[in-house]
Order: C-alpha cells, then sequence, then structure tokens
C-alpha cells in the first residue's frame, strides 16, 4: 500500500510572527521557516506504518514556492521515498487556500491511488484545520482527524480521536484520510547521511495548471493586525493577599 | 441572510457550545438549527426553546448515531441548498464536519471566527492567535466555524421554533463507532468555566500535580487545566491541554501555576477575564499577561493558598 503525505512550509514554530506595518499580513522576510510541525508528525507516523510492513512506499506532497522543495527533502531525509511538488507562484505562495490545496491532493491521489492520506490537522500560520477534511470529503473517503493513535488492520484503519470529551475511536474503511495531533508520535530527526541520501531521492515538479486546479483565493484578506495586549498588573507578596484579591472578585466567597 | 447552526450535543443535551454559536449566526440573519442524530426528540424540544432559534431541522436515524462526520456532513449540505450560511461551533464536533459540508458545497470555510463584521466579513485569529487577520468571502454561500468563548450563549429558554423532520439520507458506511473514552469529571467544563486553575510541567509528577491541584478545584468549583509540556509529560490527560492547541478558555478568573507562559498556552487564554500567575522565576514571561501575579515556590503556596480560601 502506498502512503501520501502533506507538507507545508511554514514559519519555524520557534519563531514569534510579527505583523507587517501595512498591515497587509505577517513579515515572512528573512523569517526562519521549516516543516508545519503537524506535518512532521503525519511524515512519521507513514514512516512507522512501512516500518511495520502495512506501507510499501511513501510520496510526500507539497503545494507552495520554489522553496517548499527544502520542506520537501525534509520529508524525504526523514524516510520518504519521493516527492511531488506542486509549485506555486511566489507572490501566492503559502496563501493556496485549503479547498483549492485539497482539490490539488484529490488529483494527486487520483493518480497515485495511496490507500491511506495523511495530513497535518492544521498549519500553524492560518491555523484553518480544514484541508483533511475537505480531501476527504472530495475523495468520498472516510476521515480519522484529530488522531492519537492509528492502527492499520486488514482493511481497515482504527483510528483514536482527540475529541472535547476525551478519546473517540473510529473504524474506517481504506482508503481513508488521517489528520494528525500532537501526541500521536514524536518525529525522529533525519540523519545527516539520510539528508545526504535524500538529496537523490525522486522529486517531481508539477503546476496547479498541469494538475487543472484553479487556486484563485475565494477569502480576501482586508487587514492583519495585532491582538490587543494584556498589560501586566501587579504582585502582591504573599498568599494572604493572593487571597484577599480573589476574593475581591468574587472567587471562593 | 438565512443561516443553519450545526446543534452541538451528546445525545442527552445540548452543549452550551451551540448557544454561542446561535448567537454569532443570529448577527447574520434567520437562525434554523439541524440536529443528527438518532433518538434525539428531546434534544429538538430543548433546541426549539433556544431564544432566537426559528426553526428546527431534526435530522434521526440509527447511522446518524455518534455524529460521524461521513453521515452528517451529506444531510447538512443537501439542507444548505436552502440557506446562506453554515454556521458551527469550532469544537472537536464542528471542525470535524465543517469543513467536509463547506468542500461539498464547494465553498472555503471561515474557521475560528471572533467577530462577525458584515454578512461577508469576520475577524479570525491567525499564526497563533499573534495575530488576527480581518477576512471577506467571495463565495455565495458561506460555511463558518465560531470561536465560542468569545460570544454570549444565547438564553436556552424563551424561544419557541417549530421542528421538522428532514430526510436524513442513506448510511454512507465508509466509518464505524467504535468507543468513547469520556473523561469523567464532577467538575465544570473547562471551556465553560467561571474559574480554571492550570498547573505545569513544574508540578514534576502526575500525583503532585492532581494531589495539589484537585482540592484548590474543589474549593473553588473550578475547572482544571495544564499546560502542553504538563500534558507531554503524562500529568494530566490530553484533554486538560488549554492553549492554540488544546482549548480555548475564557473564564472569569484563570490561574496559572507553574505554567511559564509558552506563547501558545497564552494565546489560548488571553480571553480570560483576570489573569493570576503563581510561578518560582519572577521572570517568566506568563507574569507579563498576569494580571495578579506571586512569585514563590507552588508546593508551599498551593497548599497553603487551598487552606485559607
Amino acid at each position: 500500500m502506498k502512503i501520501l503525505v502533506a507538507v507545508k512550509r511554514v514559519i519555524d514554530f520557534n519563531i514569534r510572527p510579527r505583523v507587517k506595518m501595512d498591515g497587509s499580513g505577517v513579515d515572512l522576510a528573512n523569517v526562519k521557516m521549516s516543516m508545519n510541525p503537524f506535518d512532521e508528525i503525519a511524515v512519521e507516523e507513514a514512516i512507522r506504518l512501512k516500518e511495520k510492513g502495512v506501507a510499501t512506499e511513501i510520496v510526500a506532497v507539497s503545494i507552495g514556492p520554489a522553496k517548499a522543495q527544502e520542506t520537501l527533502r525534509t520529508a524525504l531525509a526523514m524516510g520518504a521515498d519521493r516527492a511531488i511538488l506542486v509549485q506555486t507562484p511566489d507572490d501566492v505562495g503559502s496563501e493556496v487556500e485549503p479547498l483549492a490545496v485539497a482539490k490539488i491532493l484529490a488529483r494527486i491521489a487520483g493518480d497515485e491511488q495511496p490507500g491511506i492520506i495523511i495530513l497535518g490537522k492544521q498549519a500553524i500560520d492560518d491555523d484553518s484545520n480544514q484541508t483533511g477534511q475537505m480531501l476527504a470529503a472530495l475523495l468520498g473517503w472516510p476521515q480519522g482527524t484529530f488522531a492519537s493513535k492509528v492502527e492499520a488492520g486488514g482493511e481497515k484503519l482504527t483510528v483514536t480521536r482527540e475529541v472535547d470529551g476525551g478519546l473517540e475511536t473510529v473504524e474506517l474503511k481504506l482508503p481513508a484520510v488521517v489528520t494528525t495531533d500532537l501526541r500521536l508520535n514524536e518525529p525522529r530527526y533525519a540523519s545527516l547521511p539520510n539528508i545526504m541520501k535524500a538529496k537523490s531521492k525522486p522529486l517531481a515538479t508539477k503546476s496547479p495548471d498541469e494538475i487543472g486546479v484553479d487556486i484563485t483565493r475565494r477569502l480576501e484578506t482586508l487587514k492583519v493586525a495585532e491582538p490587543p495586549k494584556r498589560q501586566a498588573g501587579i504582585k502582591v507578596g504573599s498568599v494572604d493577599e493572593l487571597v484577599e484579591r480573589l476574593h475581591g472578585l468574587g472567587v471562593a466567597k | 441572510m438565512s443561516v443553519l447552526v450545526l446543534v452541538e450535543h451528546d445525545g442527552k443535551s445540548i452543549k452550551d457550545s451551540t448557544l454561542a454559536t446561535v448567537t454569532a449566526a443570529a448577527k447574520l440573519g434567520e437562525v434554523h438549527a439541524l440536529i443528527a442524530g438518532s433518538n434525539v426528540g428531546s434534544i429538538a424540544e430543548q433546541a426549539a426553546k433556544i431564544a432566537g432559534v426559528a426553526k428546527v431541522h431534526v435530522a434521526d436515524a440509527p447511522h446518524l448515531d455518534h455524529q460521524l462526520a461521513e453521515e452528517v456532513a451529506p444531510v447538512a449540505a443537501r439542507l444548505m441548498e436552502g440557506y446562506d450560511a453554515f454556521v458551527a461551533p469550532a469544537s472537536t464536533f464542528g471542525k470535524n464536519i465543517a469543513p467536509r459540508v463547506a468542500a461539498l458545497l464547494d465553498v472555503m470555510q471561515l474557521s475560528d471566527i471572533l467577530s462577525v463584521e458584515g454578512p461577508d466579513t469576520f475577524t479570525r485569529p491567525i499564526y497563533a492567535g499573534n495575530a488576527i487577520a480581518t477576512v471577506k468571502s467571495n463565495d455565495a454561500k458561506k460555511v463558518i466555524t465560531v470561536r465560542t468563548t468569545v460570544f454570549d450563549k444565547a438564553a436556552a429558554d424563551g424561544g419557541s421554533a417549530s421542528v421538522e423532520q428532514v430526510d436524513a439520507g442513506q448510511p454512507a458506511g465508509l466509518s464505524r463507532f467504535v468507543s468513547l473514552d469520556a473523561s469523567e469529571s464532577e467538575r465544570p467544563e473547562l471551556t465553560s468555566a467561571k474559574v480554571v486553575i492550570s498547573g505545569g510541567r513544574a508540578f514534576g509528577s502526575a500525583e503532585q500535580f492532581h494531589g495539589l491541584l484537585d482540592p484548590l478545584a474543589d474549593k473553588l468549583g473550578a475547572a482544571v487545566g495544564a499546560s502542553r509540556a504538563a500534558v507531554d509529560a503524562g500529568y494530566a490527560p490530553n484533554d486538560y491541554q488549554v492553549g492554540q492547541t488544546g482549548k480555548i478558555v475564557a473564564p472569569d478568573v484563570y490561574i496559572a501555576i507553574g505554567i511559564s507562559g509558552a506563547i501558545q498556552h497564552l494565546a489560548g487564554i488571553k480571553d480570560a477575564k483576570t489573569i493570576v500567575a503563581i510561578n518560582k522565576d519572577e521572570d517568566a514571561p506568563v507574569f507579563q499577561v498576569a494580571d495578579i501575579g506571586l512569585v514563590g515556590d507552588l508546593f508551599k503556596i498551593v497548599p497553603e493558598l487551598t487552606q485559607k480560601l
């Protein structure tokens, strides 16, 4: 069985994003970019399924600017077998919306015929949390979103999901879409030999036009602003003072 | 504009998230509700009483039990022929289903909205809440999920909506519910509690986390949360996690104990009315946003606080 993994190049999660002065967006010039953390978990899960003998080949896909090649090379260094970059013009960059990404991935799934597609549950830039669900809908496949455990057996996939009230387990018919939550696994670091080896793994480049998907945005960003800032308040010197303050707020009265 | 709200329920009662979603939806137009489930007659009665809901659609069939996205989304998408907007709470329930509905309608979803600025314009957080985008949708129909903590809850009583059965369709049969491992708690829910106390990695073990925080929570009638670090260390279950990738909370009082204040944690608490921080490191970032801070050893402070309150 083949597994398709989708990865996105985003601002590194350790970097504090800064809003541009003109309110047009977040400043990404000269900012460290990395693979979306949830997507690293997706790549790791695919590799583990291959190590268990469930998967035979892992294809990593990214939709983004030319530099998203670096993100795909990271996936290859971790253990993906080959990669596909659907390259968008630089000015569109990471701005391709989840619906268009889902459509592109659906087309690629049509060509590649994977048994499982794994994606991060959301990207840490636009925080949409949509692509996996949309992709599953477009393909008419089941979805195991926010997965904290994935078990393959025969023609089925058992997925434990992190839901608000606890953990929900569902059984999905294959082929299926899985989106990863934080506790699914701990992604490995690529070793230096594997990073070197990844350079010679196949990486194909296509354009959205070749794939036949219109990436025109449906949502228009009118303005991006800093959130209202909270001010630091006071420090109290003792538990007694804190108790008094809490009583003042109507707590435990 | 006519708006369809997807009701979040557990088969017994309607979740508070639905009430806040109704408030947000009412800013767009007349609100109708959709309930999907199996044997949900009593849920429909409750929904009909929500102030501001004009009509309740009920899709009641065995295959809609457990409200699997594969089964619910086609029902909602069919019903959307008669509506301009689909609105769901941005809970794990709504996040699971809404994008599936959006794709079936060929609409780009607006996730986690914070405000309604106009019929097609909304604000929503991006970059873990480090920026707020004002976004205009050019789709004919809107599909929206709502950050429920920023909208007031609609009154659960006072409405008298008509109830109508709708076509529940055929089972998709793609997925099957196996089990729900629900975290049982006598305490209020994190997302609706008036007081929340959260612990971080500084507690050192699950025993100390619960041993110190549970008595304090009982005294305060508070919900208990945790930082991602504490959850990752295994001190608390995953559904305790407060933050951008966990639960977004907006209590009257939030008490962060032994939590340094990572960006992603602070993003989940910034709508709290008052933030109280207890930490031994006086330079911890949490103090930059806390209204009341106390520097000191939590192993001494927490028992003393529990005793004196």
